[in-house]
């Protein structure tokens, strides 16, 4: 049953996200990538990590995605070519690594045997949630990064509104 | 109980696939979406792995993550209108001013 879900999600996954780089129209690229976010969090909910599935809906399709189409239908782009002129060899190059990272895969991650169990800070509890282990563990063990993610978005936010800020460079900054 | 392998196989595929997506296309906004594909694939590699060794600190990362794509995608898409008010084309064949 578990194997049925995942190889429906894989399966989804993978033929979305070939979608997302074939497609001609970048609108439908992006709705194809949307699809592939739906169906990450559900892999994410096989794997008992409910709290990322909702992020995973709510950041990424409920705002990331939207701030693409919103970017797409404002810049109102006529179909162009595709592709780069060097499409046949990079399409050689691409199906050659392809096959080597699938056979590397196949080859060693079937011979070996399971890897050890470390156990160490943030050991999931199996008593409490999903939600509160990853809440206890981000503000205790990972405290610095997680402020130094506010500065990023900060950053961000700022970068964002001084680019696309109108007559850069003819005013004073 | 899925084998590990089976996730580290489905990341590689649509990482490969982002990655493909970034050199192929002329496209800037399907450039940024390939990008966004590859971060995915690494997430997906992240929560498998939490969950094989019960260590919530992979999930952690992909918060992370998370946080880095949302800046990414504020910064990329404010260089996309910029680079688009000056060209009138988001076509990156035709961005080669540092080019020589």
């Amino acid at each position: 049953m578990a194997l049925a879900f995942f190889f429906y999600f894989s399966g989804v996954i993978v033929l979305t996200s070939v979608l997302v780089v074939a497609l001609r129209n970048p609108i439908y690229s992006a709705i194809s990538l949307l699809i592939m976010f739906f169906h990450v969090a559900g892999l994410y909910v096989t794997l008992h990590a409910e709290f990322l599935a909702a992020v995973q809906i709510i950041v990424y399709a409920g705002a990331i995605l939207v701030l693409y189409l919103f970017v797409v239908m404002l810049l109102n782009v006529k179909r162009e070519e595709r592709y780069h002129a060097q499409f046949p060899l990079a399409a050689l190059l691409g199906v050659t690594i392809l096959t080597e990272v699938l056979m590397l895969a196949i080859l060693r991650g079937f011979s070996s045997e399971p890897l050890p169990t470390p156990g160490g800070a943030g050991q999931a509890d199996q008593a409490t949630g999903n939600t509160e282990t990853i809440g206890e563990v981000l503000y205790s063990t990972y405290l610095f990064p997680f402020e130094v993610a506010s500065l990023i978005l900060l950053v961000a936010m700022i970068g964002a509104i001084v680019l696309a800020k109108k007559n850069l460079g003819e005013h004073e900054l | 109980m899925i084998p590990l392998s089976y996730y580290v196989i489905l990341s590689a595929i649509v990482f490969v696939t982002g990655l493909v997506g970034v050199l192929i296309r002329r496209n800037i906004i399907i450039i940024l979406l390939s990008v966004e594909l590859m971060l995915n694939a690494t997430n997906i590699n992240f929560v498998a792995f939490s969950q094989y060794f019960q260590n919530v600190a992979g999930q952690v990362f992909v918060f992370f993550t998370l946080t880095v794509a949302a800046a990414e995608v504020a910064v990329g898409l404010a260089i996309i209108i910029a680079l688009y008010r000056s060209k009138s084309s988001i076509n990156v064949d035709e961005f080669q001013l540092l080019k020589w």
